[in-house]
This record gives structure tokens, sequence and C-alpha cells, in this order.
């Protein structure tokens, strides 16, 4: 089997699993209690705080433990939309391609209030830092922009538009979800305000994450209770998990020149590949784009069906057709950079491992052909589109 | 993957009567691009028999595995039988579909229907 969805989730390293399971029977004691087993657990969770703000240039003190991005993404928009707020500044600068953990956080924003601008990602899939920077007025309180597309992977000017921000004296947030243990990340340098990142996109458990909110910046509880992480988010410590994603952030990170070089090679080898299929598009930049994120539209087929004839050829992939998600739409994200739906209908996403070779590349290449061709050639769509009865778009 | 049922998944990998038929009598095409599916039936019609059905598809797993059912439903049934098959028999001879998927059975039974509609038109033969 060939896992090319690394965006939706990775495996956990074996280093991750022996810390988690290790810890389960080991640091189960409360953080919050004085005698030594509490102290045990205590001793971990600062450990991990430690070495999590370390990979990104933060102070220990500026990392909070969350239950994943999602949770992270909602409080430090809460927290940037109450700190406006008790301003009176009630505007939010977003893109329209945000993961739905920031998009839906911001809907419900507008229903109290707030005005949000989502800018234009264009069809390249970068925002372009000059357009912050016009959006910004007197009453906007944040701007929020991923650092990396989790669909097209593409990489936004991150440090320029935080440098944009400074200047005009707004909170900026990032939605590091993808890049964190991928990307070289200085919340400092930067110009980061707040981060959000999850453990299970860097080869961490599920349901753990953190948020870094730079010195200074109040946050807003979502969760009231205890007094846990610094009385901003209550509930007793997973220590565990906590530990297991500090640890698989060291590794992960501490690789990062090695699995990039790696990855893009067989990246751009898949992208050359896959470009030889006829009327096909690569979505989002060819080189503003993660290391392992290949993401396709095919005319004439519909992405469910390729996803599945992939599966039984040993490929897991995914794709931004609405049949794959149970909605009406296709990918608001491919939408947004301006594929229309017959074509977004027909997308692929490889997002790639950091063990990819050579041979499970062209594995895929010649795999996705085979089912791409199969399916064209009993889609009505590609007959009126070969008999001339339709114009391509791709 | 445990999505769908194993009929539906041996008509996706599998599926029956794929094709077209060129001097077909009864065509009927429903769906759009813009939803992700378009289903394309041809009929032949011979003496109130379905002589020969086949299908293209455009769409998920189960628009490919309903079109297939569905020919393999109508094939040499008599044309006022054909009227009444229901997404619900599409969906039940396959063992079932996710609910979010049924519409994937009504295109399939739209499009049979279209083409008789179209049978009918072009050779003014009414059928109940
Ligand atoms: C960009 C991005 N943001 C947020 C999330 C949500 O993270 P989590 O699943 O940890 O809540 C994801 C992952 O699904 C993501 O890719």
């Amino acid at each position: 089997m060939i896992y090319a969805d690394n965006a939706a989730t990775t495996k956990m390293s074996d280093a991750a699993v022996r810390t988690m399971t290790a810890l389960l029977g080991e640091a189960w004691g409360n953080a919050s209690s004085l005698y030594v087993h509490g102290q045990k657990a205590k001793e971990v969770l600062e450990k991990a705080r430690a070495d999590v703000a370390a990979v990104i240039g933060a102070e220990p003190r500026e990392i909070l433990f969350t239950s994943g991005g999602s949770e992270a993404d909602n409080q430090a928009i809460r927290s940037a939309a109450e700190l406006g707020r008790q301003k009176g500044k009630t505007h939010i600068i977003s893109t329209a391609f945000e993961h739905h953990a920031v998009l839906h956080t911001l809907e419900r924003l507008k229903k109290e209030g707030f005005e949000i601008t989502l800018l234009d990602v264009h069809e390249n899939g970068l925002i372009v830092p000059e357009e912050v920077e016009a959006a910004i007025r007197d009453d906007t309180c944040l701007v929020t922009v991923m650092f990396a597309n989790n669909e097209i992977g593409t990489i936004q000017p991150i440090r320029e538009i935080g440098a944009v921000c400074r200047a005009k004296g707004v909170l900026f947030h990032t939605d590091a979800v993808q890049a964190v243990g991928h990307l070289p990340i200085d919340v400092k340098a930067d110009n980061i305000d707040l981060l959000s990142a999850s453990a299970h996109k860097f080869h961490g458990p599920k349901g753990v994450g953190f948020l870094y909110a730079k010195k200074g910046v109040r946050l807003t509880n979502l969760i009231d209770g205890g007094a846990q992480e610094r009385g901003k988010r209550a509930g007793t410590e997973n220590v565990p998990g906590i530990a297991a994603m500090a640890e698989a952030l060291k590794e992960t990170a501490g690789a990062m020149a090695v699995n990039a070089a790696r990855q893009s090679a067989m990246r751009d080898r898949l992208i050359e590949g896959l470009s030889r299929i006829p009327h096909s598009a690569l979505n989002g930049d060819p080189v503003k784009r993660l290391p392992g994120n290949v993401n396709f539209c095919f005319e004439g087929i519909e992405g469910e069906s390729l996803l599945l004839l992939l599966d039984d050829k040993g490929i897991c992939a995914s794709s931004g057709s609405a049949c794959t998600s149970g909605s009406l739409d296709p990918s608001h994200v491919l939408l947004a950079i301006g594929r229309v739906h017959d074509v977004a209908h027909g997308s692929l996403r490889l997002t790639l491992g950091e063990d990819i070779t050579e041979e499970q590349t062209d594995y895929i290449i010649k795999s996705v052909r085979e089912v791409v061709e199969y399916l064209r050639g009993f889609s009505p769509i590609w007959r009126d589109l070969t008999a001339g009865k339709k114009e391509f778009i791709l | 993957m445990a999505l769908y049922s194993e009929k539906v998944m041996d008509h996706f990998r599998n599926p029956r009567n794929v094709g077209v038929i060129e001097d077909a009598n009864a065509i009927g095409e429903v769906g759009n691009a813009k939803c992700g599916d378009i289903m394309k039936m041809y009929l032949k019609i011979e003496n109130g028999i379905v002589a020969d059905v086949k299908f293209e598809t455009f769409g998920c797993g189960s628009a490919i595995a309903s079109s297939s059912m569905a020919t393999e439903l109508i094939m040499g049934q008599p044309v006022s039988e054909v009227r009444k098959l229901t997404n619900k028999a599409v969906a039940e001879a396959l063992d079932g579909l996710p609910d979010y998927k049924m519409p994937c059975s009504v295109l399939a039974e739209e499009a049979i229907k279209l083409a008789l509609d179209d049978y009918e038109k072009r050779t003014g033969i009414h059928i109940d």
C-alpha cells in the first residue's frame, strides 16, 4: 500500500507511539498534584512545552496545549476578536481558502457583528502581501492567513504578511497545521502573533495540538474551569499525548531538510508525469508548495470513482469532489482558485510521506494514467469533449 | 472500504453494459457536470422489449454502480415493466446505498424514463 494522504493525517512515528504508551503507564498522575506522580507528569508536560516552543522559535510560556488544530484556530481567532471588540475594532481579514476551522469561526463572528473580508487567493493559490495591506482598515483587529494550504499545498508569504500587520499594528494569526514540522518556522522572524498546529499532521497522535500566542496577546478561554495552561484552557492535561506530540515534532522537524529534499524531488517527478495526461492541470503554484503536495484536475472524470479505483491499486489519496464529502459543491479551495465545478469534481490530491520512493512515484503515475483513461472511456462528458460538442476547459 | 456494499463495488469495478448503442432508438441523459454526475442511457427497443441497453456515466462509484445495475434490471424486459422501475428497486438490488448517495439511484431511474419518453416521441408509441 502507498499512503499518499498525509495531509489528511499521518501515521504516528515509532518514537511517538513508544513515548505515548510508556507514559500511559508511567506518567498517569495529575500534573496539578503535589505528590511525586503528579510532579512527574508536570515535568513531562513542561519538557514537551519547551521542546515544542524551540522548534518554532517561541518561549515555552507562549505555548498552550489544545485538543488539536481546530481548537487552536477557534481560540486564536476568538481571542483576537475579543481584543478587537474591546477597542471597537470589528473587522477581520482572512482568505477564501482557509480550513473550515477558520472559516466557520469567522462565519459565527459575522453573525455576532464582525465584518469579514476574504482576500482573493488568485489562480496560483497565493496571497499578495500588498493586497493584505490594502485591505487593512482602522477598525481591523485581525489578519488570519494559513501558512500552507491543506488541499493545494501553496505556501503563503507569511513573513511579509506578518511585517505588514506589525507595521499597521494588527494581530496576525496563521493556521500552520500543514506547515509545522515540514517547513522552517520562526515565529519571531516571521512576525507571527498567533499560530495553530496539530500533532497528527507531523506523526503525532490525533486530538492533540497547540496554540502559540505571543507574550502579551491575551487569550480568551473556550473552555472554562481549572487553572491549567495558565488559566487559558481548563481540563486535566493529556500528558502522554502531549509528550508524544513533542517527540514526533522533534523528530520530524529534525529531519526537515532531508525530508523536504526527497519529497519535493518525488513531488516534481509526479507533477511531471501527471502533466502528461491530456487535459489535466496542476492546482496551485508549482514551486511555492509543500514538499509532498500534488493536486491535479482531470477533465471528464469524477474524483470519487478515481479514488476508489486507485484504492484497488493500493494507493490511498483524496479528492475535492463533492461526492467524497457528501456535499453538493466541490472543494471551496478549488473554487477559490477559479476552477469551475465541472473540473473541480475531477480533482486528485496526493500528499506524499517522507519515505516515498521513486518506484512508488512511478507506480502512482502509471496507475493514475490508467484509471483516468479507463474512466474517460465511458464518460459522456469526455465523449462530448472529444467529439467537439463541448469545449475543453483544461 | 466499507462505504459501499459488495454489490455496489462489484458493479462499480465491473460495470455491465458499458458503452454506446449506435442505432439506439431511445436515449436519455440526466444530470450535469456542475453537480458532478451525468448519466446517459442508450436503449434498443424491439417489439416492446428492451433488446439491448448500454450506458455511459460521469460520476462517483454509486452513480456508476447504479447505472450498471439499472441496465441489468431492464435488459430483456417489456417496456411497460421498465416504466415502473424505481430508484428504490435499483438501490435495493445493490444491497442498499448510503443515504447521501440515493440521488445516484434516482439519476438511473430518470435516465431510463427519459429514454422511454424519447422512444415515445420518436415512434408515437405510448408506453403505459
Ligand atoms: C489547515 C488545517 N487547519 C486545521 C485542521 C484541523 O486540525 P485538527 O484535525 O487537529 O482539529 C486541519 C486538519 O484537518 C488542517 O489541515
